[in-house]
């Protein structure tokens, strides 16, 4: 790729699940928006391109609460949590050839104290690709909620390949562990033991409570453009390197596919990988999406971090934790951070490969991985490089 | 307690269960390539032709993988007894989602043999369930 991107500056609110605090969905879109501009050493009247997630806030109310004075390019990609890191490819492609200057790419929701994930699916048969699919033939059979298809695959995989509960639990207790670092995390000062993962109650079995990720309200955003403009601004860049996004097949179908555990990223990670011309035993550190704890097993495996089966043996003894081979989520993630849409680990990436991430720090991050998952499997990966 | 969520009878899907209604467990197969094929797509997805038969299903298959909803997430579905979707993998190699009927969650296992019988939820709408074979 020529006039190659860069993530430029990088904005949070805080993240609670607090019965005091009431925020709305734009308004947290806003506020991340804001502090990624200022972060980058940029005046919102420099933003001249816009994506935000899907069936949020839209690029009109952001654009004129803003207050930005020529959009010329507004786009939103339609791949659930797989969205924000797939945005990364999109606004590459936008700053490369010039549609757009700086893209903004906001995300935030009130998945706490608004409406809950479940009753979106329930009640807006439009709002995921596959919401009349699931209407006519999951919901009628009681098969109505994100844990539940996940679930189904979490389970042929233990019959598969032998993956046990203690090592999805284990993907959960390195979460919470890197949470106790991160002073934006809902879960900091609860940590969690094995013994907790295994006595939280079944919710969708194999999937127990602490499976599953938090409902929380939160906004983040960063800040795309070209190399050259990077230079002239306040922080320094974090290259993207390789970036791509994928769908399985069918896409908006879960159980019909002839390899079951093919997702989005089965693909799109060797083309992003390719790009970068690096391999994944050479990464640093992977932020990858973790609505339900075995998505991170089968993003590893269809990553290229492990083979296929032998994900729950690699998360196990410490690796994935910082100071192992592969710190995953090192803020703690959906499961123990905020649920932020899959934007937070975008911008925790970029944080680490800073030097900005205090406590939980990776020591010498060269190279970071960020994932994101959405919609019964699309996916989308970036491969980061710290500034040179 | 909140009406049980239905499939909403138009296009493809009215045919699919319409023969379910009269008993018949019938998928979509390809008249090109032969490949069967559920949920019901306007084109066969190997081979893209838009020709198809509705071809009777044998009716067996086995169980691929369920999960127990332990938690409802659904106003209209209890959670005691929670009820247990299922995917079945009938002989023809098409996967559905579906319920095994008097089999308590405990007692499922993958590959075990099912096969389909009818449950009118509605006067308009029957839904294909399984239940053990052997």
């Amino acid at each position: 790729m020529t006039g190659r991107a860069c993530i430029v500056g990088i904005g949070e609110t805080r993240y609670a699940r607090d019965k005091a605090w009431s925020p709305t969905t734009l308004g947290l879109n806003l506020d991340a928006a804001a502090r990624a501009i200022e972060d980058a050493g940029l005046r919102i009247r420099d933003i001249d391109g816009l994506m935000p997630f899907p069936n949020l806030s839209s690029a009109e109310e952001i654009a004129t609460n803003l207050g930005l004075e020529e959009l010329a390019f507004a786009s939103t990609v339609h791949m659930g949590g797989a969205s924000p890191v797939a945005s990364l490819l999109h606004a590459s492609l936008a700053v490369s050839c010039g549609a757009a200057n700086y893209v903004l790419l906001p995300a935030g929701w009130t998945g706490y104290s608004g409406a809950r994930a479940r009753q979106t699916v329930m009640t807006d048969a439009a709002s995921i690709p596959g919401g009349g699919i699931a209407r006519d033939y999951y919901i009628p059979y009681a098969l109505t909620a994100p844990p539940q298809w996940y679930a189904l695959l979490a389970r042929r995989h233990m019959a598969d390949f032998g993956t046990r509960p203690e090592q999805l639990g284990a993907v959960a207790v390195a979460m919470r562990k890197h949470a106790q670092a991160n002073p934006n995390a809902v879960m900091r000062g609860r940590p969690m033991t094995i013994e907790d993962y295994l006595a939280s109650p079944m919710i969708a079995d194999p999937y127990r409570l602490l499976d599953c990720c938090l409902e929380t309200d939160g906004g983040a955003a960063v800040v795309v453009t070209t190399e050259e403009r990077a230079r002239d601004l306040a922080k320094k860049p974090v290259r993207i390197l390789g970036v791509a996004a994928g769908q399985p097949r069918p896409a908006d179908e879960i159980v019909s596919r002839k390899d079951i555990f093919r997702i989005g990223l089965t693909t799109a990670a060797p083309r992003a990988f390719a790009a970068a011309g690096v391999r994944p035993a050479d990464i640093d550190f992977a932020q990858i999406y973790d609505c339900f704890t075995f998505e991170v097993l089968q993003q590893l495996e269809e990553a290229g971090f492990c083979k296929r089966g032998e994900a729950g043996a690699f998360v196990e003894g410490g690796r994935i934790e910082i100071g192992g081979e592969l710190p995953v989520n090192t803020h703690g993630g959906l499961l123990s951070e905020a649920h932020v849409l899959g934007m937070s680990h975008i911008v925790e990436a970029v944080k680490q490969l800073r030097g900005d991430a205090g406590e939980r720090q990776v020591a010498d991050a060269e190279l970071g991985v960020v994932t994101g998952f959405g919609d019964f499997g699309d996916g989308s990966i970036a491969i980061l490089g710290a500034p040179s | 307690m909140t009406a049980r969520p239905l499939p909403q009878l138009t296009g493809l899907a009215k045919e699919f269960y319409g023969f379910c209604k009269a008993r018949e467990l019938r998928f979509q197969r390809c008249s090109e390539c032969s490949a069967w094929r559920h949920v019901p797509r306007e084109r066969c997805g190997e081979c893209g032709s838009s020709n198809f038969r509705w071809e009777r299903s044998s009716g067996r298959g086995r169980v691929f993988t369920w999960v127990v909803a332990v938690r409802s997430m659904h106003p209209a579905f209890p959670s005691d007894p929670p009820i247990a979707p299922v995917v079945v993998e009938t002989d023809e190699g098409v996967r559905l989602v579906s319920e095994v009927v008097d089999c308590p969650p405990g007692d499922l296992a993958i590959g075990m043999p099912v096969e389909v019988v009818y449950d009118d939820v509605t006067d308009q709408v029957t839904l294909p369930k399984f239940r053990r074979l052997g």
